[in-house]
């Protein structure tokens, strides 16, 4: 089984709706969103959820107030300003270490789960899909998109599949890495603007980094030719490839509209040369 | 003031909308707080001369000391050390530098060191007292390189701070004690979804907010009447221009090449102003 992550380092450039068309290409995936803080690809693969699982994050400080005798240790222990003078937590800072548990001479303190979301199982008219949504104001993150990870990978073991495509989150941080590591490709789409240049250097030494192979899909190529020749320049000194240069269309944003992706919604250059960017994806893996 | 500038959606214009805003008034400290990519510095093109590394504490187990009892890792709620039996592994991209390990060890043998995560950067460009901060690329934990840049936050000033995409611990941290936050939002269904779970996130901050939409024109208008519905106010549209892309493609604030919109921008920050002064 093979696995494929979808990045970009700057967020925008059109990761989930490629990913989004790659599920009418693939015959045999399992998909997962491993965006999770702000997923958008079931509003367009509208997965029917199978089976729903809570996600607990971080542990969460719980303070009894009645046993409390002010004496502040956990105030002065707490390394994250999670606890005011006044002996109140503030949920937002707990990152769950236990430490105002383990500081207090009365027992008033007590770690307790922290219900920080839900990973989905679903069936989609494409094939499984595992994803997940984290509550608002919630951490880990990154613990969550290994939840989604773990469990599209089980679906692919369990339905024969013999790939998984994820879409992931942008950003170079935890939730990143969490979707990156141990894949046998990723897929780098970024755009011809400056900003995205920058964040594609950035996102590549994160690949190398975690010594993964990267291919480039530079999205929207024809809003600045001269962007997009910088781009080719810099992969092709660095040795990457790049697998395709798409057209920038309103058809994309019209598709998503109609809750549809762009192979199933017309055709035209854009489709032709998604479904070209996938057939070299399918080599390279 | 703090004027926060977030999208819960990455590439809805965020930094389109914090540099333009930061060259159309006076007095500003722009604050790039998107650690893993910066990019309104492609915009400012602010000369750095000042860099000040951002570290954390990770534990140093001092071997002579150690008697290998697991205590440490027992308690470790990160999984960030694990006790063999005659060695000690610390895991330090793991590691939240809580300090229980020191607080459980009976032998007294967790010391402290320095690892870096990233660093913050200071210039200044157009009269905008200018700051962002590097994430080290393969490193995890953006929180403490946006800690280490809110401390430069001067209250004397009007503080413009350009949140990462999202809406989970890197977003809160950066927007928390905000005085007013504007969302970006494209008006296309992903645009739509992302904004309702950001304005959960500011709801749940208590923050006063505004949206503005940018690229009005493509997709649909689902966004504006979901606001209406909200009764929350749309601060600005920005166009779906190609003149606008293509100087954003090119690394310029469209305030600098279009003045009418400096125009728009005073009158957007007076709004907030007096909103917030209200």
């Amino acid at each position: 089984m093979k696995q494929l992550t979808v990045i970009s380092g700057k967020g925008g450039t059109g990761k989930t709706s490629i990913t989004a068309a790659f599920a009418s290409l693939a015959d045999d995936a399992v998909f997962a969103d491993c965006d999770v803080d702000a997923a958008d690809l079931h509003l367009i693969l509208k997965p029917q959820i199978k089976k729903t699982i809570g996600f607990h994050g971080l542990k969460l400080a719980c303070i009894d107030k009645d046993q409390c005798i002010d004496c502040k240790k956990c105030y002065d222990s707490c390394r994250f300003g999670a606890i005011d003078e006044e002996i109140n937590l503030i949920k937002e800072s707990c990152e769950g270490c236990g430490v105002c548990e383990y500081v207090c001479p009365v027992d008033a303190i007590t770690m307790v789960d922290r219900d920080s979301g839900f990973a989905y199982i679903s069936e989609t008219r494409f094939g499984p899909m595992a994803h997940a949504v984290l509550k608002t104001a919630e951490e880990a993150s990154g613990k969550l998109v290994t939840v989604v990870r773990e469990n599209a990978k089980k679906l692919a073991e369990e339905k024969k599949k013999d790939m998984v495509i994820i879409d992931g989150p942008p950003g170079i941080g935890c939730p990143v890495i969490a979707s990156l590591t141990g894949v046998d490709l990723v897929l780098i789409v970024t755009e011809p603007t400056l900003s995205a240049i920058h964040d594609l250097e950035r996102i590549l030494g994160v690949a190398h980094h975690f010594e993964i192979p990267a291919v480039v899909c530079i999205n929207k190529y024809d809003i600045n030719l001269d962007n997009t020749k910088r781009i080719e320049q810099y992969c092709k000194n660095n040795g990457i490839k790049v697998v395709g240069k798409l057209p920038y269309d309103t058809i994309v944003t019209e598709a998503m509209i109609h809750e549809k992706n762009v192979i199933e919604f017309s055709d035209g250059e854009l489709q032709n040369n998604i479904i070209h960017m996938w057939n070299k994806i399918r080599e390279v893996l | 003031m703090i004027i926060s500038v977030a999208s819960g959606k990455g590439g809805t214009g965020k930094t389109t909308v914090a540099t333009n805003l930061a060259l159309s008034i006076e007095n500003v400290q722009f604050i790039d707080c998107d650690v893993e990519e910066p990019n309104a510095n492609v915009f400012f093109n602010a000369e750095i001369n000042e860099k000040e590394d951002v570290t954390v504490e990770i534990p140093k187990i001092d071997k002579e000391k150690c008697n290998y009892c697991g205590k440490c890792s027992e308690f470790c709620a990160y999984n960030a050390l694990a006790v063999v039996p005659s060695d000690v592994l610390v895991f330090p991209e793991l590691c939240h530098s809580c300090g229980g390990c020191e607080l459980v060890c009976p032998q007294d043998a967790v010391n402290w060191k320095k690892k870096s995560v990233g660093r913050i950067e200071h210039g200044a460009a157009n009269g905008v007292d200018f700051y962002h901060g590097l994430l080290n690329v393969g490193e995890i934990q953006a929180i403490p390189v946006i800690k280490a840049l809110k401390k430069k936050v001067d209250k004397d000033k009007n503080v413009i701070l350009d949140a990462p995409p999202g809406t989970s611990c890197p977003v809160i941290e950066s927007v928390g004690c905000s005085d007013y936050c504007i969302l970006v939002a494209e008006p296309t269904p992903f645009g739509l979804h992302d904004l309702k779970l950001m304005v959960e996130v500011v709801r749940h901050l208590y923050i006063p907010f505004g949206v503005i939409i940018n690229r009005d024109g493509v997709g649909d208008k689902k966004v504006e009447l979901y606001c209406q519905n909200e009764k929350i106010p749309v601060l600005m549209k920005i166009p779906h221009s190609e003149e606008i892309a293509r100087l954003y493609s090119k690394g310029i604030s469209f305030v600098n090449e279009l003045p009418d919109w400096r125009d728009n921008f005073q009158n957007l920050f007076s709004r907030i102003q007096s909103e917030v002064n209200a």
